[in-house]
């Protein structure tokens, strides 16, 4: 049924539509709306054959769900940012002992300064700790993808972060197609799992394994996310049957096929992306959109086939390796491999930072004339930096960067645009 | 059946006279169904208390609930020598996930079994001090105060002895380890640090916390067998010596056990819900002295200049401890000077 709702409270009626048996649950911006969403549903009765369980860290939220699917239970939880990176040991761990547990993310910049915005560090910290990680552009796909994550996870034994962008997505009010429950219940299967603690049939889970297989079971690893690039647009495919909305698979194409500059981006952004482009479409520029909908397992033999053809790719990323420069773009850059079209990199929306129309036109219109540079920080603020660099050029106590710069811009909410 | 009273050890050994005891009574080891849950063939060290600890109280919980037990436990020395991949020791469902969560884990498996329905299947943490005490001391207090349905045993042989006995807050003042070396000015542990765990189990006011220690046995099986009678978060620490880490022959676990119960410096309780329900008394106290120098890891205590102090500073302790819980009857305490 259509529904103008929140996106935390789409991901929240959706999730709840899966059957989970065990949530469990801390407090952290942007996703607090998810979870306080389903606990209702638990204790109204809505959400039957479910155990919700406050925990006292992300770290216990992340175990606990370790243990239940561990038991054979359907297990979820939601973070964002600080809360991602302080599970970060458990979240390896579930992945390396192959547990089904799906989890929203709520995209949020990661501190120090502490920053409780948008962007897409979170997710890239644990972009090779084994989860699957899938991206919604839009509340209606960030709904559906948790659907569609289940299934997933379950036929692979392998759990799936569901990536959505932080307030721009989960505080957003939007019309949401939320699916009845027969429906759902017709897609999504009852867990059966793969392995299970059960004095029935005991088994060891987690043992040490040295040299003689280690390599063995990374690979595996591997492999099975190597077969999830099959079976995401299976899934997909089967979902748009059943349900008739074209949602997640592997990448996502908006008028690319005769376009000499492709963008490439992850999440929410596609959306402002694709009205620059229809915007610079009309002057007659060719130019379309890539939106990678899989970020793991990276759809490399995809983006391969879709940028073949063009003069250049632009990558627009809401996140950057201190260092080096781009992390979406180093693995575009692998999947264009052996090809001479340049590659821009363009970190944007660090933090919350407004990615508006006016900048993507103008950042466009110079790769379209290839005067970008390799690296670009959209919309930087050169002075502030030359002041601090200045500063500390002048006085060795020169005293915290960020309040610092905060001084001198001289501004105390949020800047947009 | 008329009632006697049984006396455990045989007048003038310390032999426990599980044979005098009606059948039930007796340990659950004595028991042709007992179930090996920690089987043999493990890498354990010789003397290991804390494979003998392990064996006892999962065997007797595995009695308990009629073998229908599911097991989390914390990195360390226990899942390292139970379970060298493909190895197992473990007769039982048995998880390892990581060396702080495992309380965490316990939760979810209790959950996960409650959703179920299978509320037959009962579910037990262990781990060794440093992943209790420390690493693991957010998870498990969560736990605590959630109140989940899990018994959290913590095998306390002071240290982490797995990667090369180093300090943890269950390390006691004086002992040497790798990172408090007994050099300098005051060798060995720093005196006033550190935590009591099964005090702040209490704190938590969980329906069940009990200490437990190898050289009584029987004891520990009991105090397990209480434990699975309740349902609800319950802790059990068992005082485990460690002969690579103390500096011990490994014949001595049990004798350096004891003497840590009969001096005071472990005092053997029991608490429901807060409120101290029972302690075992000291059948015959004896000076910290007995307890400590047959211990490398308290050797530079007594070299050609014995550290008086830091031994009197142990001492009373240990006479703390017999005050607080009134660990010596009245008339033997007298008599050993103690108020």
């Amino acid at each position: 049924m259509l529904t103008q709702c929140e996106g935390s409270h789409a991901v929240a009626a959706t999730v709840a539509l899966c059957r989970p048996e065990v949530i469990c649950a801390y407090p952290i911006s942007p996703q607090t709306h998810i979870v306080e969403g389903l606990s209702e549903m638990v204790r109204d009765g809505t959400l039957q054959g479910c155990e919700f369980i406050n925990v006292e860290s992300e770290f216990a939220a992340m175990s606990v769900a370790i243990g239940s699917s561990a038991t054979g239970a359907r297990s979820y939880t939601a973070t964002a940012s600080q809360g991602l990176l302080f599970m970060a040991e458990a979240v390896w761990n579930a992945s390396g002992l192959g547990l089904p547990i799906v989890m929203t993310l709520a995209n949020r910049s990661i501190g120090a300064p502490i920053n409780i915005w948008n962007d897409h560090t979170d997710a890239m910290s644990m972009r090779d700790a084994g989860w699957l990680q899938l991206f919604a552009e839009n509340n209606q796909e960030a709904a559906d993808l948790h659907i569609q994550a289940f299934r997933l996870a379950e036929e692979l034994s392998l759990p799936i972060m569901v990536c959505m962008d932080g307030f721009i997505l989960t505080h957003a009010y939007e019309g949401v197609d939320i699916p009845t429950q027969e429906q759902v219940d017709a897609y999504l299967p009852a867990y059966e799992p793969r392995q299970v603690l059960d004095p029935r049939e005991p088994v060891s889970i987690g043992a040490m394994v040295g040299p003689e297989a280690f390599t063995e079971v990374r690979y595996l690893a591997h492999a099975k996310q190597m077969q999830a690039l099959e079976l995401i647009p299976q899934l997909a495919a089967e979902f748009q049957q059943q349900f008739g909305r074209d949602s997640g698979g592997l990448i996502r194409t908006y008028r690319t096929e005769d376009a000499d500059t492709i963008v490439v981006a992850l999440g929410s952004v596609l959306g402002t992306i694709k009205d620059t482009i229809d915007d610079l479409r009309e002057e007659g520029h060719k130019i379309g959109v890539l939106g990678i909908t899989s970020f793991r397992p990276f759809p490399t033999a995809e983006i391969r086939d879709a940028v073949s053809h063009v003069r250049r790719v632009v990558v627009v990323e809401k996140c950057f390796a201190v260092g080096v420069g781009g992390i979406v773009a180093r693995d575009v850059r692998t999947a264009m491999r052996n090809r001479p079209q340049p590659l821009y990199t363009v970190v944007a929306g660090l933090g919350g930072r407004a990615i508006t129309k006016a900048s993507l036109n103008q950042l466009f219109l110079t790769a379209m004339m290839d005067k970008l540079e390799p690296l670009t920080f959209l919309d930087l603020d050169h002075q502030a930096i030359n002041r601090e660099l200045e500063r500390e050029r002048l006085t060795r106590r020169s005293g915290p960067i960020a309040e610092n710069l905060l001084r001198d811009l001289g501004v105390v909410a949020a800047r947009v645009g | 059946m008329t009632a006697t009273t049984v006396k455990f050890y045989q007048t003038g050994t310390h032999t426990v006279g599980n044979r005098l005891l009606d059948p039930e009574q007796r340990s659950v080891q004595a028991d042709m169904r007992r179930t090996n849950s920690l089987n043999s063939g493990h890498r354990a060290c010789q003397g290991c208390g804390e494979a003998l600890g392990a064996r006892y109280a999962i065997d007797a919980a595995m009695q308990a609930c009629d073998n229908q037990l599911i097991a989390a436990n914390a990195t360390g020395c226990l899942e390292v020598f139970s379970t060298p991949y493909p190895e197992t020791s473990w007769q039982i469902p048995w998880i390892h996930s990581l060396f702080g969560n495992t309380a965490a884990v316990a939760t979810g498996i209790a959950a996960a079994l409650r959703v179920k329905g299978r509320s037959e299947v009962r579910v037990v943490a262990q781990g060794g001090d440093g992943g209790t005490t420390d690493i693991g001391f957010g998870c498990l207090s969560g736990m605590f105060e959630r109140n989940d349905d899990v018994l959290y045993i913590c095998y306390d042989n002071e240290a982490y002895m797995n990667t090369g006995v180093q300090r943890s807050s269950a390390t006691p003042g004086a002992a040497r380890t790798a990172t408090t070396p007994a050099v300098g000015p005051a060798p060995g542990n720093v005196f006033g640090q550190g935590k009591n765990l099964p005090l702040i189990a209490m704190a938590h006011e969980i329906p069940y916390v009990a200490t437990a220690i190898v050289s009584e046995l029987r004891d520990l099986e009991a105090k397990v067998r209480r434990a699975m009678e309740i349902r609800g978060a319950r802790y059990i620490h068992v005082f485990v010596p460690c002969p690579l880490g103390w500096g011990i022959r490994s014949d001595q676990t049990i004798a350096i056990a004891r003497l840590a119960k009969e001096s005071g410096v472990f005092p053997v309780i029991e608490a429901e819900h807060g409120e101290l329900t029972g302690v075992s008394k000291i059948r015959k106290q004896l000076p910290v002295e007995d307890y400590l120098r047959p211990q490398r890891r308290f050797a530079h205590l007594f070299g050609p200049q014995p550290n008086t102090t830091a031994i009197a500073r142990i001492q009373a302790q240990a006479d703390r401890n017999i005050r607080r819980f009134g660990l010596v009857d009245a008339p033997a305490a007298a008599a050993a000077g103690v108020e």
